[in-house]
Order: C-alpha cells, then sequence, then structure tokens
C-alpha cells in the first residue's frame, strides 16, 4: 500500500469530490459508495429498521438526523456489520458497500471495518500513547515496518488536522490530550488505515463549541477524500457539513435529499415538523 | 406543543400588519393632501414616514434576533427571511407617499387641476393590494397572493391611461405641462407601490410553499434535489 506524500493535496487531485446541488445532477455523478435496498432490521421481536432504501454517492457527507431511537445508529453500524456483535439481531435486504454486499458469508469483516471506519460519540482512545494510538489499525492489519508505520501514522494526524499539536510528544499517553484533541486523534486512527468510508456516530456531541467546530471543519476538509455519513441531533451542524440528509422516525427513513432544500423545503410534512421543533 | 418561538412569529407578524396599516395610512394621507390642496397634511405624511422607518429597523432587529437565537429552519426560516424583504418593501411605499405628498406641496402652489378620472381608481387599487397581500402574508394564503401577482397587471393599465389623458393635456395646452408631469409622477409612485404589493405576495409564496415566483423563476427551491 502507498502513502501519498501530500497528506493535503490541492482540491482538483481529490477523487470524487462530490458537487452540490446542480452540478451534481449535470452528469458528473460520483458512484455510489453506500446502499442499501429495502434493508430491515431486528433486534429480537423489535423492528428497529423498516425497509431503508438509499445511495450515497462516493465523497459526499451524508448527515442522518431524527429523535432518538429512530434507528438511525443502527443503520449506520450496519454498514460495517457492528450490530453483529449484539445478540439477537437479525437482517434482511440488502447493503452494499462499493458494491459489495456487506451481508455475504464470504465478506471479510475485519477488511470491511478497515474500509469502513468508526468514530463514535465519546472519544475511545486506548491507554497507549499517541503514537500507538494511530498506528493500532496498521499493528492490527499486521504492518511493523517502523518506518512504513511513521509515516502512516503522520499521515493519518495530519489529515485529522492534530499533527501540528501533538508532532513533539507522540510518545506520551492519549488520555492527556484534550476531549477535542482525543475525538481527533480518534478519526486519525481511523484514517491511518485508509478507509474509504468513515461513520461518525454523534462524533462531537460530547465536545464544547471550539472542540466540534474543528471537528466540523475537519468533516468538510476529508470530504471528497471519504464517504462521510454523519449520524447528530445537532440540526444545524447537519446543515453546516452535510450535503445530503436523510431523516429517519421509527425505522423508517422518511426523507433523503440535498441538505440544502431538506433545511429549507422539506417536502414531508414529518420532517418538517422534526426540524423545526414542532414533533409530537 | 405551543413554544415561545410561535409566539415570538406571531408577533412579529402582526408587526408587520402593523406596518402595513401605516403604509396604507401614508399613502392615503398623502392623496388627500393632493386631492385637497393641503399643505399641512402633506407635511405630516413627511414626519409619518419617519416612524415607518423606525417599524422598518424594528422589524430587521427581531428578525436577526430570531435567526441568531432560534437558528429556524424550513419554513419558520423562510417566513423570517420574507418577513424582512416584507419590511423594506413596506418602508419604500412609505417612500413612495412622501413622494405623492412633495407633488401634492407642488400642486398646491398652481392652479387646480381639472380631476382624473383614473387616479382615484389607481390609487385605490394599489392601496388594495397592499392590504391584501398583508392580509394573505398573515394567512399564510399562497393562493390569495398568486391573485394579487394578476392584479398588478390592472394597476399598471391605469397607470398608462392616466398617462395617456395627462399627455392628451399637455399636448392640448402646454401651460398644463408641469402640473401634468407632477400628476405622471404621482401615478408613477402608485403603480410602484402596486409593485411593491406584488414583491410582498411574491414573498408569501416564498414563505408558505417554497416556491420562487419572481422573475418568473417559477420552480421550488430545491429543484436541484436529484438525490
Amino acid at each position: 500500500m502507498t502513502v501519498a506524500p501530500d497528506p493535503k493535496p490541492p482540491l482538483s487531485s481529490r477523487p470524487h469530490v462530490p458537487e452540490r446541488g446542480p452540478a451534481l445532477a449535470a452528469g458528473a455523478a460520483p458512484p455510489t459508495r453506500l446502499a442499501a435496498r429495502d434493508f430491515h432490521l431486528y433486534y429480537g421481536a423489535t423492528h428497529a429498521l423498516k425497509g431503508i432504501t438509499l445511495e450515497i454517492p462516493s465523497g459526499s457527507v451524508t448527515a442522518i438526523i431524527g429523535p432518538s431511537g429512530c434507528g438511525k445508529s443502527t443503520l449506520l453500524r450496519s454498514f460495517n456489520r457492528m450490530n453483529d456483535l449484539i445478540p439477537g439481531v437479525r437482517t434482511l435486504g440488502h447493503l452494499a458497500v462499493s458494491g459489495v454486499d456487506v451481508g455475504a458469508s464470504s465478506t471479510d469483516v475485519v477488511d470491511l471495518r478497515r474500509r469502513v471506519g468508526m468514530v463514535f460519540q465519546r472519544p475511545n482512545p486506548f491507554p497507549k500513547s499517541i503514537f500507538e494510538n494511530a498506528a493500532f489499525g496498521l499493528r492490527m492489519l499486521g504492518m511493523s515496518d517502523r518506518e512504513v508505520l511513521a509515516q502512516r501514522v503522520e499521515v493519518g494526524l495530519r489529515r485529522a488536522a492534530l499533527w501540528d499539536e501533538v508532532k513533539d510528544r507522540l510518545d506520551r499517553s492519549a488520555l492527556q490530550l484534550s476531549g477535542g484533541q482525543q475525538q481527533r486523534l480518534c478519526i486519525a486512527r481511523c484514517l491511518a488505515v485508509e478507509p474509504e468510508i468513515i461513520l461518525m456516530d454523534e462524533p462531537a456531541s460530547a465536545l464544547d463549541p471550539t472542540a466540534t467546530a474543528r471537528i466540523e471543519e475537519l468533516v468538510l476538509e476529508l470530504r471528497g477524500r471519504y464517504t462521510i455519513v454523519v449520524v447528530t441531533h445537532n440540526m444545524q451542524q447537519a446543515a453546516r457539513i452535510s450535503d445530503h440528509t436523510v431523516f429517519m422516525l421509527q425505522g423508517v427513513l422518511v426523507e433523503h435529499g440535498d441538505t440544502r432544500r431538506v433545511f429549507t423545503s422539506p417536502r414531508e410534512k414529518l420532517t418538517e415538523d422534526y426540524i423545526t421543533g414542532r414533533f409530537g | 406543543m405551543q413554544r415561545h418561538f410561535d409566539e415570538q412569529i406571531e408577533q412579529l407578524k402582526q408587526q408587520l400588519l402593523l406596518m402595513s396599516g401605516r403604509a396604507e395610512g401614508i399613502t392615503r394621507k398623502a392623496l388627500e393632501s393632493l386631492m385637497r390642496r393641503d399643505v399641512a397634511l402633506a407635511e405630516e405624511v413627511m414626519a409619518d414616514d419617519k416612524a415607518i422607518d423606525r417599524m422598518e429597523i424594528d422589524i430587521e432587529e427581531q428578525c436577526i434576533q430570531l435567526l441568531a437565537l432560534q437558528q429556524p429552519l424550513a419554513r419558520d426560516l423562510r417566513l423570517i427571511a420574507a418577513s424582512l424583504k416584507i419590511s423594506n418593501d413596506l418602508e419604500r411605499v412609505g417612500d413612495h407617499a412622501v413622494n405623492i405628498a412633495g407633488c401634492a406641496l407642488q400642486l398646491a402652489r398652481t392652479a387646480p387641476v381639472k380631476p382624473l378620472a383614473n387616479l382615484p381608481e389607481l390609487a385605490e387599487k394599489s392601496i388594495a393590494m397592499l392590504r391584501d397581500a398583508l392580509d394573505a402574508f398573515v394567512r399564510g394564503d399562497a393562493e390569495a397572493a398568486r391573485q394579487l401577482v394578476e392584479r398588478d397587471d390592472e394597476v399598471d393599465v391605469l397607470n398608462r391611461h392616466l398617462f395617456a389623458e395627462l399627455m392628451s393635456r399637455m399636448i392640448a395646452d402646454p401651460l398644463q405641462v408641469e402640473r401634468s408631469m407632477t400628476l405622471v409622477l404621482v401615478g408613477r409612485n402608485l403603480e410602484r407601490i402596486g409593485d411593491l404589493a406584488t414583491n410582498v405576495a411574491e414573498e408569501v409564496v416564498f414563505s408558505t410553499e417554497a416556491r420562487i415566483i419572481k422573475h418568473h423563476a417559477d420552480e421550488a427551491l430545491g429543484d436541484f434535489d436529484r438525490g
């Protein structure tokens, strides 16, 4: 695997930079990176996802919004089969990452999770050094060449906009970093293994406004290079950082569209009521 | 769930209604000063306009506060964006009333003019459009707003007739030119009030249906969604 020498290539050389709005429809449509077709998920007798169908274009940022318990995190975790870890989970229908069937028995789950990285609500660095945190995934993949590791760690930390803050103390414990830095370290850990997709489950909800702003800026920076799906309760955040917005309610996908449209003129009354706070 | 925010939105609508009442009142006063050759009344118009200007600033501040503090979305966002524009439209109605009062002052200094058949009708139609546009706004009635856009054509026709009538007077009697030109300006200002009422109506359609109908951009906002 080769590493891009420049961690921040000019925008023009980034793959699949999605155009917003009309330009997207003008013929330069990027390929579908994530797709769900009539996807159902059951937690035992609970029908948590009810026939989800959607396509997420490569390089785009998609926000999933909806009230607690609507299934947004469940959908997110379905894309890298994190739900496999929960007993009693059953799925029906089809999920694909880059055209490959996620649910197929032949699918290598470890490789799937490398390609589909995940960042959680609470920063969860390991009680190890900053370097070892960023290198963790690489070591799990069997990489041990110190030079290659160092290079990949630097790329991950740079792309996560953390390098300048930690480059002189890579051997310090990650737990000494601030919450916002820890979260960016988790993003760096995810980026170091070169995923195609990053799933973020409320990545800024435990952070203060400044740290939140940095994460949001980072999402906009990573947009184009990676396909990003963010679950958020923060409507303004969804509006600021995403190209497309998905609104879910009680396990059903109610509306999926261009973020600018969804937040200015939603098609569905349920979406309108939810985003204007008149829900229920 | 009735929320504090809904009350604030209601207040904003009421203020715009009040402002449009003032704009209508000032226009009527300007016309009355013209018809009655009443200099004092014309001067009152100038003072009244200051109050309308003040209202515009108040409404603007209120809208900006709502945007900053409530971070409204969807129909709430559209309503506040529309309110900002409507308050500006109403402020300009006030300016046109001031222009008409200026014409009244000028005409009061000259010999009386023979009554014009089209002028009162033009005035009534323009003022009625403004009132109906604000009614449609408060009720969120896009259909009524759409009909108003068509009524603007009638106002334009009346203004053209007025212009033609004044033109023939000027041709017939060059001594009438100065007074007639002043009345052409009055017609022009009334016609502009009709245009501003049309703007308000267009904002009503935007606010309620998210459709931009002005400049014949007759397409839904967000038709760029192909996702």
